[in-house]
């Protein structure tokens, strides 16, 4: 269960080499009433490492996302970040969120300000950078994802792919620890997933710890390091992309990518 | 002699009844965000607080707090001060509950992924609300917010039962001293009190165009 050092066979593009434990999960469950969502779930992901998360529908996987930056909590287990475990409220628990970005399926943009407003405000009020700082680091992030010739356009003035790409330069603006994404091309028409996808390959291939939960094969291949299949709450196998798509060994996973391959 | 008796005593209840109006307004609403944020707040015994405290206050006639703010309190020395603050404690403690709930229903609206990622950039659960939460409730409620101030402003009369010489108390003065002019002494005050309401009802507007502008 522990595959942290499977995860050796960097893909192409890596320049920043795997290191050790970043986020650590331990004996987590997490029921929502009496259905049991995270079962014993056991998971280590290392510095640098890219872990795609992916299983049926309603298996847990948006949870399991969600507990890392405790907009879940957890019935039992432990959950660390950098050795640290995740505080349970208050000041600690907002310093460790601004160390885990989200992008999060449906964006999320704040609907009431502007695209450079929407990635300064974490820094300026979470990390008290100064407005004129915020607003240089933000507008870099903002042409290294393609969209900062629309920074004072609202949200909704933007394409799904562009405010998705909003989205990931406004948790990028923290300068965090971890990235997660919780299907983030999911919402998007055909054409703008690869643009969210690229930015994604792109993030990796510079060494940022990334969880990724989606169905996007080409870029688990591409991308990641390692795939976690997790069916009805467990994760249920582990391996390299490559081993994962080409020779999957139990037969949830394999009857899922059978359904997943087919069309 | 009427004409400019009437203009100077409209003049005179008219500012009473907008400060009245003003302080109350402004105590209102931040005493009635405040409570909302109780309400929707993670910690169980402020949730309690605020749903006590608009149970309490909802469900009191507003003539009974004024009972209780310029005759009781004060008996008791709790509350002394002019009866011009005695009077904005009442409407204010009643109109906060009001606006707790419009404010509260405002809040349902944003989705809860807005919080989610306000969070999630290391937000606290204050910031949340102040930059995220609460600036989209209030475009959400403008309609209803507007109808509480409007019957805040037609509530401020009640404070002329209780020796404040806003607009209405000046009302029954101009019909014990002219009753030959019944009519005018009742158009006049009216119209002071729809001028108020005009005012509010067009600020409301302005406000809803200027935020559809940004949506
Ligand atoms: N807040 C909640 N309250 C109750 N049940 C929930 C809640 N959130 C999720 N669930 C249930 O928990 C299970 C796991 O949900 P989760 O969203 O983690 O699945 P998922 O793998 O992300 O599915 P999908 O691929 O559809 O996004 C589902 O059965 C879901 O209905
Ligand atoms: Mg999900």
């Amino acid at each position: 269960m522990a595959a942290s050092n499977q995860s050796a066979a960097a893909p192409t593009g890596m320049n920043v080499a795997v290191g050790e434990p970043l986020v650590r999960m331990h004996g987590v469950n997490k029921y929502f009433g009496s259905l049991h969502v995270l079962q014993d779930i056991d998971l280590t992901v290392d510095r640098g490492e890219v872990v795609v998360v992916i299983g049926p529908s309603g298996s847990g996987k948006s949870t399991l996302c969600r507990t890392i930056n405790r907009l879940e909590t957890v019935d039992s287990g432990t959950i660390e970040l950098d050795g640290q475990p995740l505080p349970a409220e208050g000041k600690g628990l907002a310093r460790l969120r601004a160390d885990v970005g989200m992008v999060f399926q449906a964006f999320n943009l704040f609907a009431h300000k502007t695209v450079l407003d929407n990635v300064t405000l974490g820094p300026i009020k979470a990390k008290g950078e100064k407005k004129a700082d915020a607003e240089r680091h933000a507008m870099e992030l903002l042409e290294r994802v393609g969209v900062s010739n629309q920074v004072n356009k609202y949200p909704p003035q933007l394409s799904g792919g562009q405010q998705q790409r909003v989205a990931i330069a406004r948790a990028l603006a923290m300068r965090p620890k971890v990235m997660l994404f919780d299907e983030p091309t999911s919402a998007l028409d055909p054409e703008m997933i690869k643009e969210v996808l690229d930015v994604m390959t792109a993030l990796a291939e510079e060494g940022m710890t990334m969880v990724v939960v989606t169905h996007e094969m080409g870029f688990a291949r591409r991308a990641a390091h390692r795939v976690v299949f997790m069916d009805e709450g467990q994760i249920v196998e582990e391996a390299t992309p490559e081993a994962f798509f080409t020779d999957a060994q139990s037969t949830r996973a394999q009857d899922f990518l059978s359904k997943i391959l087919t069309h | 002699m009427y004409l400019s008796e009437l203009t100077s005593r409209l003049a005179d209840g008219f500012l009473v009844t907008l400060q009245l109006l003003g302080w109350s307004m402004l105590i209102a609403t931040v005493l009635g965000t405040a409570l909302a944020a109780m309400r929707v707040s993670p910690i169980p015994p402020l949730r309690a607080l605020g749903v006590s405290y608009v149970n309490v206050f909802r469900n009191t006639p507003l003539v009974v707090l004024f009972l209780i703010t310029v005759v009781g309190l004060p008996e008791l020395n709790l509350l002394t001060g002019s009866f011009f603050w005695r009077a904005v404690t009442a409407l204010s403690m009643y109109t906060a509950a009001f606006v707790c709930e419009v404010v509260r229903s405002g809040i349902n609206t944003v989705q809860v992924g807005q919080a989610e990622a306000a969070r999630s950039v290391g937000l606290t659960f204050t910031q949340t609300l102040r930059h995220v939460v609460l600036p989209q409730a209030f475009r959400n409620v403008i309609p209803p917010l507007a109808s509480v101030y409007i019957a805040l402003t037609k509530n401020t009369s009640v404070a002329s039962a209780f020796g404040i010489l806003d607009l209405t108390y000046q009302l029954s003065d101009l019909i014990e001293d002219f009753p030959g002019s019944l009519y005018w002494n009742f158009i006049s005050i009216a119209a002071c009190y729809i001028l108020i309401v005009a005012v509010i009802s067009g600020a409301a507007a302005l406000f809803e165009r200027r935020v559809g502008v940004s949506r």
